[in-house]
C-alpha cells in the first residue's frame, strides 16, 4: 500500500461518471453516488447556449475533471497552439479540479482523425512527448494527467515497455497519470500478456486518476481474442477484479466510469458508480 | 521498420492500402487486420459525427446513401480541428457537385440550413436591450440609430423551400414543402434556435443591419424591395427572439 496522497489531481477519492447531456436533470435532482463529472474538453468548445449553461449550473455542485480527446499528444508535428489555447480558456473558467489527455494521436497534416492512434514506444517518441506535455503544463499552469492507451497492436521498432515509458514521462515532465483499467485489460488481452503483471509495475504512486469503461469482444484473423475499447455497455467482470488488484496496492482514489455510446439511463450509470464506490469501501483509506 | 504518422494516416484513410509493415501483434506477427480496428474507428466515428450534424440530410436521402456519400465526404473533407460538433462546414458545397446527389437540388442548401441551426445553439449568448426602449424614442433617433443583433441570429437565403423541407422531415405533421423559395431567419430567444421563413425584404432590411446601416437605411432597403415592407412585424420577430442587443444612437 502506497501512502503518498496523488498530488495531481483536486478529485476526490470517490465514483465519478462521464457527463451526458440527458443525465443532466436526474443528475441535478439526485447525483448519488456519484460525486463528481468529466467532460470530454472538445465537446464544451461553443461559445455559448445550452451546453456552456449547463456547465455553469453543475460546476456549482460538482468536481470537474476535464479529459481532452483532441490535443495529440503523442502527434509528430508541433502542438496546435490554438487548441491549447481553447484548453486553457475552458479551464480557465470552469477550474476543473483535474485535465486528462492521452497518450495517444489523433491529428495529421492537419486532419483530426477523432480516434486515439498509436505510436511506438523509443526514445525519440519518448522526448517528444514529454516536450509536448511540458508545453501543456506551462500554457494551463497546472500539472496534467496521461492516460494509458487500448491496444489492438505493437511497433517491431519501440524498444520501452509501456509502463517504464510512461514512468520515465512522469518523471520527466511532473505529470501524472490516469490509469484506465479497462484499457489494461483490453490492451494485454488483445497483445497477450498479463494485466496483473501491467498494474504491478505500473508507477501507482502517480495514479491522480482510474478510469472504467465497458467493451466489446471480437477476434482477429487467427482466432486470437480482440477486445475493442467501445464504452458502450457494463463494465466487465475480470475488469472489476483487476480494480480490487489495483486498488489494493494504490489505496484509494477518484474512480470514474465511462459510458459513451449506447448512453443507457440514469439508474443504469448511477448502478456502475455505486459499484465503483463497493470497490473504494473495501480498501483503506 | 519504423511506421511514421504519415504512413499510418494514409492507410488509414484508405482501405485498399496495405497495413504498414512495422506493426505487430502481441506475438510479432503482421498486424493483419488488427489495423483496421483503426480504420473501422475513424470511419465510423466520422459518419456517425455527420449523421448527428445532418439529421435532415440524411432523412432526406436514407441511412444507406448517408453512409455512402459520408465514406466519399470524410475521406475528402476530415475535420480540421478536434470540434466535432462543427464538422461538417463543407457539405453544403460538397453536395453540389456530388454527382450521386447532384439531381436532389435543394439537398446543399438544407445542408446548409443545418450548419447554421448548430452555429446559432453554440453562438455566444447576449443579453437583449429591453424593447420598451424603441417606444421611448423619438422616430428620427429611433431611424438614425443602429442595432447590434445577437450572435445567435442565422440568416439564410434559398432558392427552394428549405424551411419546408426540414420540417417536413423533421417535426412529425409537418405539412409537405409547397415549391417555393424561401428565406429564413434563426433566432435563439434562449437555449433552442427558432426559424421564421420571412420575406426578400425583410431579408434586406436584416442584411442592411448586418452591415452596419442605420434603421432608417435599413428600411429603406426593405422598402426598396417591397413597398409593403413590414418594418414593425420583424421589429417585433427580433424582439420576441431576444434577438436586438444594443441600440445605438448619434448621441451615445
Amino acid at each position: 500500500m502506497l501512502d503518498s496522497t496523488p498530488r495531481f489531481t483536486a478529485l476526490p477519492h470517490a465514483p465519478g461518471v462521464g457527463y451526458k447531456a440527458q443525465h443532466y436533470a436526474a443528475i441535478m435532482h439526485d447525483p448519488a453516488p456519484v460525486a463528481w463529472l468529466e467532460i470530454h474538453a472538445e465537446n464544451y468548445m461553443g461559445e455559448g447556449g445550452r451546453p456552456i449553461a449547463q456547465l455553469r449550473h453543475l460546476a456549482d455542485r460538482f468536481a470537474f475533471s476535464v479529459h481532452g480527446v483532441g490535443l495529440s499528444i503523442g502527434g509528430e508535428t508541433p502542438l496546435d497552439r490554438d487548441h491549447l489555447a481553447r484548453l486553457a480558456k475552458l479551464c480557465d473558467w470552469l477550474k476543473p479540479a483535474s485535465f486528462s489527455e492521452h497518450l495517444a494521436w489523433s491529428t495529421h497534416d492537419s486532419h483530426f482523425l477523432n480516434d486515439l492512434l498509436p505510436l511506438p514506444y523509443t526514445t525519440s517518441t519518448l522526448t517528444r512527448i514529454a516536450d509536448h506535455i511540458d508545453e501543456v503544463q506551462e500554457a494551463l499552469n497546472r500539472p496534467m494527467l496521461l492516460e494509458n492507451p487500448s491496444s489492438y497492436l505493437t511497433f517491431a521498432e519501440s524498444t520501452w515497455s509501456e509502463t517504464d515509458f510512461l514512468a520515465e514521462i512522469a518523471r520527466r515532465t511532473g505529470c501524472g497519470l490516469l490509469l484506465d483499467i479497462n484499457n489494461v485489460f483490453v490492451s494485454a488481452t488483445n497483445l497477450g500478456y498479463s494485466p496483473q503483471g501491467y498494474i504491478d509495475s505500473f508507477p501507482l504512486d502517480k495514479v491522480g486518476e482510474i478510469h472504467l469503461g465497458g467493451h466489446d469482444e471480437d477476434a482477429d484473423e487467427t482466432g486470437a481474442p480482440l477486445l475493442i475499447d467501445s464504452h458502450g455497455r457494463e463494465v466487465a467482470d475480470p475488469v472489476w477484479a483487476l480494480l480490487d488488484h489495483t486498488l489494493d496496492r494504490s489505496g484509494p482514489r477518484p474512480l470514474l466510469i465511462e459510458w459513451d455510446a449506447d448512453i443507457p439511463d440514469w439508474p443504469v450509470l448511477a448502478a456502475e458508480a455505486r459499484r465503483a464506490e463497493a470497490a473504494l469501501q473495501r480498501v483503506p483509506a | 521498420m519504423s511506421v511514421s504518422q504519415s504512413d499510418f494516416h494514409a492507410a488509414l484513410l484508405d482501405s485498399a492500402a496495405p497495413v504498414p509493415s512495422g506493426l505487430r501483434d502481441g506475438n510479432g506477427r503482421a498486424a493483419g487486420n488488427r489495423f483496421s480496428v483503426y480504420r473501422n474507428n475513424v470511419a465510423v466515428s466520422l459518419t456517425e459525427a455527420l449523421e448527428v450534424n445532418f439529421p435532415a440530410v440524411r432523412k432526406l436521402i436514407g441511412e444507406k446513401k448517408f453512409r455512402a456519400m459520408a465514406g466519399i465526404f470524410l475521406r475528402q473533407h476530415p475535420p480540421e480541428a478536434p470540434m466535432i460538433s462543427q464538422y461538417g462546414t463543407e457539405m453544403p458545397d460538397f453536395l453540389k457537385t456530388f454527382q450521386p446527389l447532384a439531381h436532389i437540388g435543394y439537398l446543399p442548401d438544407v445542408a446548409r440550413l443545418e450548419l447554421a441551426l448548430r452555429q446559432s445553439y453554440h453562438a455566444a449568448d447576449a443579453t437583449p436591450v429591453d424593447p420598451a426602449i424603441l417606444g421611448t424614442m423619438a422616430p428620427e433617433a429611433l431611424m438614425g440609430a443602429h442595432l447590434d443583433l445577437a450572435p445567435a441570429l442565422r440568416l439564410l437565403r434559398s432558392d427552394w423551400p428549405v424551411h419546408g423541407i426540414w420540417s417536413y422531415k423533421m417535426e412529425p405533421g409537418a405539412p409537405k414543402a409547397v415549391h417555393e423559395p424561401q428565406n429564413v431567419l434563426i433566432l435563439r430567444p434562449d437555449f433552442d434556435p427558432r426559424m421564421t421563413v420571412i420575406s426578400n425584404a425583410a431579408v434586406a432590411f436584416l442584411q442592411g443591419l448586418l452591415d452596419g446601416t442605420s434603421l432608417g437605411t435599413a428600411h429603406d432597403r426593405g422598402i426598396a424591395v417591397d413597398p409593403d415592407f413590414d418594418l414593425a412585424h420583424i421589429l417585433g420577430l427580433l424582439i420576441g427572439g431576444k434577438a436586438i442587443t444594443n441600440i445605438i444612437t448619434g448621441e451615445s
